[in-house]
């Protein structure tokens, strides 16, 4: 992705921030404004749209049925996949889900999984042998910078209004939020946009449950993090979790 | 994090294999294990086995992948069949794919890649027998086998893995410990550079309980790293 951003443009990034200042003006614990829009998916048991600034992430729940895992007989199943569909970026190809789209999905399932959002214990419907899968499938169609984020909370706002016919309102208990962050130098932003993206030295998702604790981590990117640096994301996406978690619909 | 269960993994503060909680298990580190590779190392952590190979710098296929300002570095992590409890079906699934990537993003901070312009070094990790840490293992193996390669490194990357069991924070988490515990950090750190290269994180931790498994894993990697440098010494004294 590099080569294609021109020199420019990281010289403007780089220079920006070195002033204490953003491209799009935003301070560097600040998101780009969000939307979300819910469930006007009708053949989804549940569906949202997120839009941190331009990106969009269109989030559909499916729910099926299926046999339970040995070492959970009586727990229903959770499945999250990503897709990065071509239409989004002219650097997502098509084609079966790459290591970038596999990352997603596995660190937003970990954030909902690990909080223990979904009371899998009821879905089972007859313990080792019929229980609820709840299909997540989060759609990228528009990239501009942090789809982790979009994506994650897209499926935590889907989850909150999935109707499961002739069965009722999916059992959903947490709100686990995630807050992603670029390095990029010395200096480290929440909500990375596209332009900082393609500059940044390393990524961090820190996802915070409601209850303050932290659930799932991810660092990515071929740079590095010191151990303050981590212990300070974790502290600002406490703080900022806060705010994000009242605006889930 | 692995299934809730009545497994008691403290008792009168030991775990379930007798250690204390900022224990490792015991670690065994060799270089160059390989006849082939250009470089190699066997790691062993109590009961997780890994093997690293590196081949490269070399030409790299496809030609479209060639990166002019440095070399491409490609990490591919397989869990062999036998390794686990249960045959695992071979080749990549998804977890693999995953720890492929965060693998390589560990070992790319520490690598001289623009000396080696236009090239490919491919670093294979196999791991032949799995209790827990598997990831860590392998990133452990595969900075040896990098340095044993004559590579041009700013440091050794050395990783384990740190969490909570029955609600008290643990080094180095065994298979059970994984299975059943409450959180598993694995963390990758090059000691002389004071960078951490990988941080990944499940389960549940308060903000205390993240410092101290911080604390706790960069103190395992710092005792880990001291191996290594005496592995990589001990191949050489050999080839003399």
């Amino acid at each position: 992705m590099n080569k294609i951003i021109p020199e420019l443009v990281r010289n403007s990034v780089i220079g920006s921030i070195k002033e204490g200042k953003r491209l799009d003006g935003r301070a560097f614990d600040e998101y780009r404004p969000i939307e979300i829009e819910i469930g006007d998916l009708g053949k989804a048991e549940g569906s949202a749209r997120v839009k941190i600034g331009n990106t969009r992430v269109e989030c559909g729940v499916k729910i099926g049925e299926g046999e339970p895992y040995p070492d959970s007989p009586d727990e229903g199943i959770l499945t999250v996949n990503a897709e990065l569909v071509p239409m989004a970026s002219p650097y997502f190809q098509p084609g079966p889900p790459d290591e970038r789209a596999i990352e997603l999905a596995r660190v937003v399932d970990r954030g909902i999984r690990e909080s223990k959002s979904i009371e899998l214990k009821k879905l089972c419907i007859t313990p080792e042998e019929l229980v609820k899968v709840v299909y997540i499938d989060a759609y990228v169609l528009d990239y501009d910078g942090n789809y982790i984020d979009a994506a994650a909370f897209a499926a935590v706002n889907a989850l909150q209004h999935t109707e499961i016919p002739e069965f009722g309102k999916l059992p959903v208990v947490k709100k686990p939020i995630s807050n992603t962050f670029a390095k990029i130098g010395d200096a480290i932003v929440l909500d990375p946009s596209l332009e900082e993206e393609s500059v940044m030295d390393a990524r961090l998702t820190v996802t915070i449950e409601d209850n303050g604790h932290v659930c799932a981590m991810q660092k990515g990117g071929s740079g590095y993090f010191t151990a303050d640096e981590i212990k300070n994301c974790i502290k600002t996406a406490k703080r900022k979790t806060k705010e994000i978690r009242k605006l889930v619909k | 994090m692995g299934k809730s269960s009545d497994i008691k993994l403290i008792t009168d503060g030991k775990r379930i294999d007798g250690r204390k909680p900022n224990e490792l298990r015991p670690v065994k580190i060799k270089a160059g294990v390989l006849e082939r590779a250009d470089g190699s190392a066997y790691v062993e952590v109590g009961g997780t086995h890994a093997i690293a190979a590196v081949y490269g710098p070399r030409t790299l296929h496809p030609r479209h992948l060639v990166n002019a300002q440095k070399a491409v570095l490609r990490t591919k992590y397989d869990m062999a069949p036998f390794s686990v409890d249960d045959r695992k079906r071979p080749g990549p699934d998804r977890r693999s794919i995953e720890i492929s990537k965060v693998t390589r993003e560990a070992l790319e901070p520490v690598i001289f890649l623009e000396q080696y312009k236009k090239t490919g070094i491919d670093v294979f990790i196999e791991i032949l027998q799995s209790d827990g840490g598997t990831r860590v293992a392998g990133i452990t193996a595969a900075s040896v086998a990098l340095a044993d390669a004559g590579i041009a490194m700013r440091d050794l990357v050395a990783a384990c893995a740190a969490g909570k069991v029955d609600d008290t924070v643990v080094l180095d988490l065994c298979g059970k410990e994984d299975n059943f515990g409450q959180a598993d950090m694995p963390i990758a750190y090059a000691p002389n550079e004071d960078k951490i290269t990988l941080l990944q994180m499940d389960g549940d931790f308060t903000e205390e309980e993240f410092e101290t498994a911080l604390k706790y894993a960069l103190d395992g990697t710092k005792r880990i790293y001291e191996l290594q440098k005496k592995a990589l010494k001990e191949r050489y004294e050999k080839n003399e």
